[in-house]
């Protein structure tokens, strides 16, 4: 079992067994703590270790198995000939490369879009069908991401950004992440430029520090105790940017993977970790 | 003269969306992103909410570390901006501000998670700063304010200065991550006096 310290709510499990977790007895006991602890940061931390046992994305990672390797679809196939950019049927050690440029559909993709284009080239499904309600707790693509993450499980983040379309969305990305805008003048940047900052209790990693990126793009996608849900990276973005009170970007669109692409650069050498556990 | 108008709008529009990265062309790609990416947004939503401007694109450019001569034509356009409530109190009711300070709702839209129709817009100081020393749920973006009426004299010339701070704290630090309160409309003069109360009071918990 890998654990990365540079994140200490982040916790992937292997092996253990997934116990039946209530989100609503976590919290409770959380909020008793906090309220018996002098020292704030304390009782954060009390909180955090009671969730380090099992983690609920396991059962995320299974049911996105049973997903890859159930026929379906108008063409009832499976997704085991996916080309995840490490050749057909290659699971191990993709999301870690990811995004990247796929010279098939001529663009720079993530998890998400890539397995998009698998869905519907190799099951037949139309697009619309392939992403059908996917920011619903326990959608299909929600699953399969956890399911494709999981298998990088100690595997470096290598997304060197070398393609020149790759390196233009890093550029891309990186101005993104400092773009102010809307009418509480926010960016990226805001939030995650700095070490050791906090919205209310919850830590917030600082992007510009490569091992603070690391801790953080390491252990998505994650189960979120307060959502009760596995969020994966694109979906935690969008829900950034609405609290940045921005209007929703688009499913897979060039935002969200330019972004993708400068945060994974960032993170480059971190040994993925994923499924963490988050608040 | 109508075509004159009209390429005078356009080039208006032009230097708009090209915002503050000239060189390189790399700005016109971010501008194709965004269009790309905010498909649905309304174009009162891209006048609002995604579109910048000059203090917000100036920013952007710099990092937030503007060098001097644009630090300073920041906080000239952010002085501009000051208005205050109609009575000419900065200094409201203290409990009031202390609702708007853990008011972390408004503005949220989409179609994944956005507010409730009419939900109020609340100043959310404490996602950044300790206030009332005894509130643990308290951010550290900013700097703490326990006790912040403690340090100054109760006078309406300290009142006038965090009043204009709230409004727009840009126009003391260029570039802070603070949100400009009043001058994007986001509270109303009276909000804001009574976030200034909030603050200033005696009795407020910051205070106490």
């Amino acid at each position: 079992m890998k654990r990365r310290s540079s994140d200490a709510i982040a916790v992937p499990i292997r092996g253990g067994i997934v116990a039946t977790i209530c989100a609503g007895i976590l919290l409770g006991g959380a909020v008793s703590a906090l309220g018996e602890d002098v020292d704030p940061l304390n009782g954060i931390q009390k909180y955090r270790d009671m969730l380090k046992d099992d983690n609920p994305a396991e059962l995320s990672e299974m049911s996105g198995e049973a997903l890859w390797t159930t026929p379906r679809g108008p063409r009832q196939a499976t997704l085991e000939a996916c080309d995840l950019g490490l050749g057909p049927g290659v699971i191990e050690g993709a999301y870690a490369r990811l995004p990247r440029w796929f010279p098939d559909v001529a663009r720079v993709q993530d998890i998400e879009s890539r397995l998009v284009t698998c869905m519907t080239t190799l099951q037949g499904m139309t697009a619309e069908q392939a992403t059908k309600d996917w920011t619903n707790p326990g959608s299909d693509l929600e699953n399969l991401v956890t399911y494709v993450a999981g298998k990088s499980l100690g595997v470096p983040i290598d997304v060197p950004a070398l393609h020149p379309r790759e390196a233009e969305l890093a550029a891309i990305g990186e101005v993104l992440f400092f773009r102010r805008a809307g009418p509480l003048d926010f960016a990226c940047a805001t939030c995650h430029s700095q070490d050791g900052r906090r919205i209310r209790l919850q830590d917030l990693p600082n992007f510009l520090d490569p091992e603070s990126a690391r801790g953080s793009m390491t252990t998505w996608p994650a189960y979120r105790v307060s959502q009760s849900a596995v969020w994966t990276m694109e979906r935690r973005l969008i829900d950034c940017i609405r609290q940045m009170r921005q209007p929703e970007p688009e499913f897979g669109s060039e935002l969200l993977i330019a972004l993708q692409v400068w945060l994974q650069k960032q993170a480059n050498g971190g040994a993925m970790a994923a499924p963490g556990m988050k608040r | 003269m109508k075509r004159l108008v009209v390429t005078g709008l356009v080039c208006a529009m032009s230097a708009a969306a090209v915002g503050a990265d000239d060189d390189s062309g790399l700005g016109k790609q971010v501008e194709q992103v965004l269009r790309h990416s905010f498909t649905t947004a309304t174009p009162a939503e891209w006048k609002t909410r995604l579109d910048q401007d000059e203090v917000q694109a100036l920013c952007s450019l710099h990092h937030n570390s503007p060098p001097a001569a644009v630090s300073e034509r920041i906080a000239k356009l952010s002085s501009a901006t000051m208005r205050y409530p109609e009575d000419g109190k900065l200094s409201g009711d203290w409990k009031k501000g202390e609702k708007l300070a853990s008011l972390g709702t408004g503005g949220h839209i989409g179609k994944i998670q956005p507010d409730r129709p009419g939900v109020r817009r609340g100043g959310n100081c404490y996602a950044c700063h300790v206030l009332a020393p005894d509130e643990i749920d308290a951010g550290n973006i900013g700097p703490s304010l326990a006790g912040y009426g403690r340090r100054f004299a109760n006078s309406p010339a300290t009142a006038r200065i965090v009043y204009e701070k709230i409004w727009n704290a840009q126009a003391f630090l260029p570039c802070t991550q603070m949100p400009r309160f009043g001058a994007n409309g986001w509270l109303t003069p009276q909000e804001v006096a009574d976030t200034v109360a909030f603050l200033l009071d005696p009795e407020s918990p910051v205070n106490r």
